[in-house]
């Protein structure tokens, strides 16, 4: 295992909100860990909690969290595993109460500190901090926000680390945030664990890979990675990722022994390159990394070493995440059967397009596809589809403001069942759904304005 | 000089940031790092994207970790919630560029 001064084992255990039910569970069963993170917030999660908020003041989190927490109680009060999620949404404080509630269920009522992490949502200061001259422009496209302000959804700021870090150091053994970066999850524990400080730049940075590295789950232990793939061991029992972080910023990536999957050079550095942009200046509300300077190792069977991480001074700016409403859509589809799968497939696009015409229904978008075909990389790519291919699914979407044209959309797919080309099926369940369209606009807000608070209670 | 797909040397994953894809690029061997260099310019990812990619395609590299990092603007439709795709967020795109055909 290395000859470590000191280190601290931190389990991640979601990549996403979605992500599996009982890798929690196997990491908190599956061999010694310090800490269990679990990160359920992907941009599109603030809009859907939020909209459930607005129904129910008691909803608007992460429900698979507490129950969770029930569940794992035992191995989690008894052993003293602490537990950091972003499982709040944009209601931590009563994210915090339903874990309290939880442990309370499995026997465990009043035995830990719960912490609860708030000031990332600014949806209710909006108007104010527009009056006061906080633009919120899009970094992307340098558009002002009044252009979509009546539609905005929701407002959150990413907080950092060091809010977690203050909650464990008051004692809380499980800390729920709402928004903050998805690497602040397992970086906070190494702030509070090693005492790392605000201008700690390359410790914090080497925190920040770390991670980056697990904020995906098994993406860093054989999932999803295209290095030899078909001889990875047992993806059925695919053991998640562990982050043994050390006080000098030094840090390896492991699993639990006896789990499937295969930590390897080749598949951290796929998670290291993952969702991000220019490599010297990795942006956190902490510290800005330079990947660039990152040196790794396999140093045994399911275990790579990091050391030479480097960091430079954070900027005065947090990141906001703000979604807004920006339309409908709807997708369907129809199966197409040999022989010329893709020219009848193609045939029934051109009849439906044109009926779209003749109703006189207006889009922004209309986009067909023939999965099977070239739905992901495009006719360039994929080049032309041979006649003999078993079959084809036509998969039509239309986009656009106007809800009850992409309502009527809906009912032009399946008539083509009987009315278009021949040697067609298609799925049961009825016509496609519309779904509103959420859009996100990235904003820069100056730290001044933001203030995270921290509250620890017993559970 | 042999003329080959992309993935004899390297692999890849891709990620998304609004309307904008990430293509992480990787050596399957240190040596092959040079050879992406050379061949794999933000010129000819751009070319090899253009049904796809309305924007611009920006390079970076990564010599430490034998990689390099892409960045396709106005590659999304839009961005993962708005776009029409199957493959909203671009997930595919890491194979698409191993389709590319390069000199070795």
């Amino acid at each position: 295992m290395g000859n470590y001064s000191f280190m601290i084992r931190i389990a991640n255990a979601q990549g996403f909100w979605g992500d599996s039910l009982e890798a929690p569970i196997e990491q908190l069963r599956g061999g010694p860990i310090d800490y269990l993170t679990l990160d359920y917030l992907a941009e599109v999660t603030m809009s859907i909690l939020q909209k459930q908020f607005a129904r129910d003041p008691l909803a608007g989190y992460a429900r698979d969290f507490p129950q969770m927490i029930e569940r794992g109680a035992k191995e989690i009060v008894e052993r003293g595993v602490k537990v950091v999620a972003n499982a709040g949404g944009v209601n931590p404080e009563t994210c915090g109460a339903a874990v309290g509630a939880a442990l309370g269920r499995a026997g465990y009522k009043g035995r830990l500190k719960i912490g609860v992490v708030t000031g990332d949502n600014i949806l209710s200061r909006l108007d104010d901090l527009m009056a006061r001259g906080i633009e919120l422009r899009n970094m992307d496209t340098g558009e002002a926000l009044e252009s979509i302000q009546s539609r905005v959804r929701s407002a959150n700021v990413y907080l950092g680390a060091f809010p977690i870090a203050e909650a464990l150091g008051a004692g809380a053994q499980i800390v729920v945030t709402g928004r903050c970066s998805d690497v602040a999850l397992s970086l906070g524990p190494s702030i509070h664990e090693f005492g790392w400080k605000r201008d700690d730049w390359d410790l914090l940075a080497a925190g920040v890979v770390g991670g980056h590295v697990v904020e995906c789950g098994a993406q860093a232990t054989g999932g999803n990675c295209q290095v030899d793939w078909e001889t990875i061991p047992d993806l059925a029992g695919i053991g998640y990722p562990i982050l043994e972080a050390e006080p000098d910023g030094r840090f390896a990536i492991t699993k639990h022994p006896d789990t499937g999957g295969r930590v390897t050079v080749a598949g951290v550095t796929e998670q290291l390159v993952y969702e991000i942009g220019d490599p010297r200046a990795y942006i956190t509300p902490d510290v800005i990394a330079d990947f660039t300077t990152i040196q790794l190792e396999q140093v045994g069977k399911d275990r790579v070493r990091f050391w030479g991480v480097q960091g430079r001074p954070a900027t005065e700016f947090y990141k906001v995440s703000i979604s807004y409403s920006a339309g409908f859509k709807a997708a369907g589809t129809m199966t197409y059967g040999w022989p010329d799968a893709v020219k009848k497939a193609r045939a029934a696009d051109r009849i439906l397009r044109t009926r779209l015409e003749r109703l006189g229904l207006k889009f922004a978008a209309i986009h067909s596809e023939y999965v099977g075909a070239n739905a992901c990389h495009g006719d360039l790519l994929s080049g032309e589809p041979s006649p003999d291919i078993a079959e084809v699914t036509l998969r039509v979407g239309v986009r656009g403001d106007d809800a009850a044209a992409v309502e009527r959309f809906t009912r032009e797919i399946a008539p083509l069942a009987l009315n278009g080309p021949p040697v067609v099926t298609y799925p049961s369940g009825g016509k496609p759904k519309v779904e509103e369209v959420v859009a996100y606009w990235p904003a820069l807000i100056p730290k001044s304005e933001v203030t995270a608070r921290v509250t620890v209670k017993e559970g | 000089m042999a003329r080959v797909q992309l993935r004899e040397i390297a692999h890849a994953r891709s990620g998304d940031k609004g309307d904008c894809s990430n293509i992480g690029l990787i050596a399957l061997r240190p040596e092959h790092y040079e050879v992406m260099v050379r061949e794999v310019t933000a010129e000819r990812v751009k070319e090899h994207f253009r049904e796809l990619c309305r924007g611009r395609v920006e390079r970076f590299e990564l010599p430490n970790l034998h990689a390099l990092n892409f960045l396709l603007y106005e590659a999304l439709d839009g961005g993962g919630t708005v776009s029409l795709r199957t493959d909203a967020q671009g997930k595919t795109f890491s194979a698409a560029l191993l389709r590319m055909k390069i000199e070795i």
